[in-house]
Order: C-alpha cells, then structure tokens, then sequence
C-alpha cells in the first residue's frame, strides 16, 4: 500500500459510488429471485425441515410448546403424538410455520407427575420431531409466593456466600506483598474457572438452540464484544484498580451468577430440582470465593462501608434475578447468550486483575511465576473445582 | 421447595377426557383416490370367459404406479401402488379356476406380483420370474388353488422398503363346494363364494392391517387398517345385526413383528390363513397374526344391543398410533 493521498471527488460523485454496488445488489437479488437459475437443482427430494422446542409448559391444561420452524420452506405440524399415541392439539398461530417464527402448541395431555413424556410432532412430509420431558412437573406459575421462594434460594446460593466472603476483608487487610499476591492470584484462577465453566455452559445451551441463532459463533462473538466493551469502557480514563476494580470484578461475578440463577431456574422448570439442602450449601460454599475475589483489589485503600453492601448486590442479586427467568422455562439461545456476555466480563477482569498484580510488584514478569502468585492461582481453581463437583448433578 | 409441591393423586385434569386420543382433521379420500370405508366391500373379480375344457378363465389387470397418498389427516407418504391404492385391490378368484394376472409396471422402480399361492417357480414374483422394470409388462398364470384368504405382494429387493412402501393386497380364493364330499361343510363352502345366494346373506369385510415409516428409520408412524389411520373412528363401519360378519383379515405390516386383532363385547371364530372349512379357533376375541399371515373371522351380532363395538390391536401402540375402529351395530331398518 502507498500512502499517496486520493484526490476529494465531489460529494455527487462519491454518493453514486455507493449507491451503484447497492442497486447491483438489489438488482441482482431481483433476477435470483424472478428467474430462479438454481430451478435445475431441484431433484424432487423434499425440503429441508427443522423444528426446535424451545419452551415446555406443563399446567392443568395439560402440555404446551414453544416450537421454532427452521426449514427451507414453511413447514406445516400434520399431527401430534404424546408418548406415541396420536393426540389432539391446537397451534397458535395456525398454519404453515415461515422460517424463523414460532408456535405455540397446545395438547390437552394427562401428563402424570414425576414421569417422563415424549411428544413428537409429525410433518406433513411424515418427518417426526422428538421432544422429550424428562421429568413432569408443574411449570412455576409467576406467582408472589413463587418469587419470594425463588429469591430465598437465589439469596442463599448468590448474596450470602459473597457477602461471607467479603466478611474476610479486614483480615487480609493485614496481609504483606506475598499475601496479597497470593489473594490476588486465587482471585484469577477463581474467575478462570468460571470462564471456562461458562463457555462450556453456553456453547452447550447453544447446541439446543435452532440452527438460524447460530450457536457457537453467537456465544464465541458475543463474549468477544463483552470483553473489548468492557475492556474499553474500564480503560476510558486509566486502568481500573482499587474499587473501580472490585465492581467490575463484581459485575463480572453477578452476570456469572444470573447464568447459574438461569440453570437453577431452568432445574425447576424441568422438574429436575430436587434442590437439596446439600446442593444449596454446595453453591454457597462453592460462591464463598468470589467475595474474596472482590475483596481483593480494596486492601490497599479504605473503601465506604456501603460500598460493601452495592459490591454484594452486584455480584449475588443477579442469581435472583436468573432463577426468576430460568422458572419460567426461557429458550436456550437467550440463556446462551447472557452466559456469552457473562465469559467477556470474567476475561475483563483477568486480565485487569492479572495487570493490577504485575503493577504492585517491581518485576512484573518474574512475579508471575513466584511461588504465591503461581500457588494462589492454581490454589483458586482447584478450590472451584472441588467446590463444583458438590454442585454438578 | 415447598412452593411447589402437588398432590401426586390430584384428580386428572379437567377438559382431558381420552376422547383427545385421536388425529386431528379428515383426510381427503377423493385426492388419494381410494376411500377405506368403499375398499371394505370393493372386490376385483376381473373378467371371466370360458375356456374350451369348460375351466373359467379369470383375469385381472394390475399397474404398479408411484404415489403420494395421505395416510392420516395431512400426512403425506410417497407410496409405491398397485392400481393407485394402498392396499392394492382386493383379488378374488374361485377354487379351480385359470387365473391370468396382466401386470403393467409404470413406477420408477423394478416391481412384481409375489402370491402367496400355488404355482410354478416361472410365476414366482422373484427376481429371474416375473420380476420387471419400469415400462415393461409381465403375465403371471396359474390355477386357483388352495382356497383360502392370501395375499400378493411386491417381491423386488429390498423386500422391507418394497413392502412398506405400500405394495401389498388381500387375494381371496373362494371354495368350490362341488369339491366338498360332506354336505355340512359343501353349505360352507357355499356360504364363502362371492355372489352365491348362501353368501348374500353375509357381510364381508376386507380389512389389511398395514402400517407406514413416514419418516424411514425402521419404525412404523402411522398404523391402520386399510391404510388410513383412525378412518373407522371417524366413519364406523355400519353392520346389520341381523346378518353375519366375515372378516378377510391380512398382517402387511412392516418391522414389528406381530399385529393383531381384538373385537369388543363379542367372540368369534377364526380360520387361519382360510384354507380349512372347520374353525382353526372358536369363540375367541383375539387372535395374532405374524408379518403375512393372514385368516378368516366369522363373527354375528344377532344377540347384541345396537351400539357402537369397538375393534383394535390389542399392541395398544398400535392402536394409539391409528389401528382402531368402530362397528355401527344396528338393525335393518334402525
């Protein structure tokens, strides 16, 4: 490339330079449409077809699903089998399905409690489409009572663990370089264990997903803009440390904590929870290390008394919130995608928190490998990783 | 999560009565071009002439014709014909007769007629004997024999695809009376010659358990009695009480290996494969039958309420995915 410079064109000139590869665009797309060249591929197989379940409802009117169409063509549900017996169902909107939009179907299904069901929704093409319910129970209704029970359980796996963890602040307060090294080092490889837990968890929601969302690269893209968003607004006037740092940390954590609120919630909805008293401790004990993770980045400074309650709001109140929406039975890409977002803000405070080590230390790079720098990191996912294995069912 | 918790013996839901058991709309029988409920009486006795040694001479004339039929209420499957129905046309013939099938294949496959019959290995159906591409024409000859209710079928390979793609028929040979020594059982055999005065008297009904892959994974979607799932549900097969019920009952279906069938409120006899004039089994209310087999179910409501009775395979799979039906029991004139 030269860097000689290009002579102004008049502004005439240079709109007609845009507008003539758009109208040859549309032109085109006009003559594909109107004469069809691709008509001597048509080989008389049938079209492509794709449905996907993204919602279950089961209540006193017996099984409704959220079905997204994804073929070649519109596609048309000819009929229903629950549990292979053919039933009878309504569709809302009725019709043929276009590309993309989705349907509610309605069967009223004597679905029994605690067992498992199979619906399968035949094509007018004889294609069979598989959906299967594991365990049937009543979906949560958007009751008071049910939120307030949800809360109490998002409480307990997301508020009080940070806030107990935060509780060992004025302890580690005490700590010299090394200590601080070290809290600050299990504080990545915590986050690191989050990230990776995270992306497994989206790109696998993302498989369920229809075809069109694109899973994989929807999830990989969506954590790339959160991380360079973050990144940017968190670098606008310097590098974050001290409690600025500690809320993106926080932020960081909260959205983590909304995916696990979503897959609590989403447990209740398939009827999977059986949300024991041990698991509860488990997220709790689990979640103990991420109040330490925020603590980590305010021992050198005297932060206000109530910026401990906002970090802990920040961090736990969204697994509130994802419990909440997880109940009421969400579609996978959606769940995707927040996780998505969630694995950008962790690998934004890595790598914050990982530049916040290095400048409190002469040698940045030799420190990296010290014996409290290394031990703390993978001290902190060992720890989550133990800690996950109480959770993971 | 107390929140959530239900009584596991709650009453069963409201508005969920079992009468939901059942597919959605009617099929179009005037586009598939075949209605179940004709095809029960609609036999194919061909055309008859008289040969010089006094032997009757009967000949049919069947094509094979690719097809897509709906087989329940918007369900589509691309099916392989004899004459454009699914099953094929109900042959039948009489004990003794020369038999002359003039068979046409206008699909897009290699096709034959393989009868479960008595013939020579040139007449066979299999590849090397009567087996023929598309646009070519083969004639199959043989006598009448044994009576009883058989079948036909396409005998190219794969058999599977060949079959369940639709390419099956009943193919009923009836008794020469002339030929029973006993008098009680030449009545029989009068009884089951189609336009015989003894066999006016009788209902006749030709019913193919059959079954569709709509979706090719070696499971059936779909199962039936003459093709269409849930048709005598949703049009009862009318019976005068006052006459008796005879059944040509024939097992077409595919990949499970046994189908069956079971008469509500009532007994009846049944005559494996029909080649016997005494009941292989009395008063019975179910009987099985293996991929093929086939039998003759003799059965009167006389004494009966009139009502609806209903009839199915007793493999309830079978009959939640569409195998299932309904006699209309009334009198005469009721």
């Amino acid at each position: 490339m030269s860097d000689q410079s290009q002579p102004t064109r008049p502004t005439a000139i240079r709109l007609l330079l845009v507008l003539l590869p758009l109208a040859a665009i549309l032109g085109s797309f006009v003559w594909i449409a109107s004469l069809d060249p691709l008509r001597s591929f048509n080989n008389g197989a049938p079209p492509v077809e794709s449905l996907t379940v993204e919602r279950t409802v089961l209540d006193q009117t017996g099984i409704q699903i959220l079905v997204r169409a994804g073929g070649s063509e519109a596609m048309q549900i000819a009929q229903v089998a629950v549990d292979d017996a053919y039933w009878t169902f309504t569709q809302n909107p009725p019709g043929p399905i276009a590309r993309g939009s989705a349907v509610w179907v309605q069967i009223p299904y004597p679905w029994v409690l605690g067992e498992a069901h199979h619906v399968a929704l035949v094509s007018n093409t004889g294609t069979v489409f598989g959906h299967e319910i594991a365990v049937a129970v009543q979906t949560p209704k958007a009751t008071a009572g049910q939120f307030r029970m949800q809360a109490l359980v998002g409480a307990l796996v997301g508020l009080l663990p940070v806030a107990l963890g935060l509780m060992f602040y004025p302890a580690m307060r005490g700590f010299g370089t090394t200590g601080m090294n070290f809290v600050l080092a299990l504080t990545v490889g915590m986050l690191a264990f989050l990230l990776l837990d995270m992306l497994g968890e989206a790109t696998e929601l993302a498989a369920e997903a229809a075809a069109m969302f694109q899973g994989s690269a929807m999830v990989w893209l969506s954590a790339l803009a959160s991380f360079l968003l973050l990144m940017a607004i968190g670098r606008w006037r310097g590098r974050p440390e001290g409690l600025a740092l500690a809320f993106y940390i926080a932020l960081g954590i909260g959205l983590h904590n909304f995916g696990e609120g979503l897959a609590i919630g989403g447990a209740f909805a398939a009827g999977a929870a059986g949300l024991g008293t041990f698991l509860v401790l488990g997220f709790a004990l689990h979640n103990v290390t991420e109040g330490i993770g925020i603590a980590a980045p305010m021992l050198r400074i005297r932060p206000p008394l109530w910026s401990f309650a906002a970090l802990t709001l920040l961090a736990g109140g969204p697994a509130v919130l994802g419990i909440w929406v997880g109940s009421l039975a969400y579609a996978p890409q959606w769940s995707a995608l927040a996780l998505a977002v969630g694995a950008g803000a962790i690998l934004q405070v890595m790598v914050e928190v990982t530049a916040y080590l290095q400048r409190q230390n002469i040698d940045r790079q030799a420190i990296m490998f010290s014996p409290a720098v290394l031990g703390g990191f993978l001290g902190g996912i060992a720890f989550m990783y133990v800690t996950a294995a109480l959770i993971k069912v | 999560m107390t929140a959530m918790s239900a009584d596991p013996y709650a009453a069963p839901m409201s508005g969920m009565a079992h009468g939901n058991m059942t597919t959605v709309g009617r099929v179009d029988h005037d586009a598939n071009g075949f209605d179940p409920s004709a095809m029960l009486t609609d036999w194919d006795t061909g055309t008859t002439e008289l040969l010089p040694d006094g032997r009757t001479l009967r000949t049919f004339e069947v094509t094979a014709i690719d097809r897509e039929i709906e087989i329940a209420p918007g369900i589509f499957f691309p099916a392989w014909t004899f004459n454009g129905r699914v099953p094929g046309p109900a042959l039948r013939a009489k004990e003794g007769e020369w038999l002359k099938i003039i068979f046409r294949n206008y699909g897009s496959h290699p096709h034959s007629m393989h009868f479960h019959g008595i013939h020579s290995a040139r007449m066979d159906g299999v590849p090397g004997a009567g087996l023929i591409g598309p646009g070519e024409e083969f004639i199959y000859e043989f006598d009448a024999k044994p009576f009883g209710c058989h079948r036909y079928h396409c005998h190219a390979l794969p058999l599977k695809r060949h079959m369940h793609k639709g390419m099956y028929g009943l193919f009923v040979i009836d008794p020469d009376p002339a030929r029973q020594s006993d008098p009680a059982l030449s009545a029989v055999a009068a009884s089951r010659v189609l336009g015989s005065p003894e066999n006016a008297n009788w209902q006749e009904l030709a019913m193919v358990m059959n079954a569709f892959d709509t979706n090719f994974d070696g499971g059936n979607e779909v199962y039936a009695v003459n093709t269409v799932g849930q048709a005598y549900m949703n049009v009862p097969i009318r019976i005068d009480k006052t006459r008796p019920v005879r059944v040509y009952l024939v097992n077409v279906t595919e990949f499970d290996p046994i189908n069956s069938f079971h008469l509500h409120a009532n007994f009846f006899d049944y005559y494996d494969t029909g080649t016997q004039l005494t009941p292989t089994l009395r008063t019975v209310d179910l009987i099985m039958q293996c991929q093929a087999q086939r039998g003759i179910l003799e059965f009167s409501f006389a004494d009966h309420e009139d009502g609806m009775y209903m009839f199915h395979a007793h493999q309830s799979e079978f009959t939640e995915l569409g195998w299932v039906g309904m006699f209309d029991v009334r009198g005469p004139g009721a």
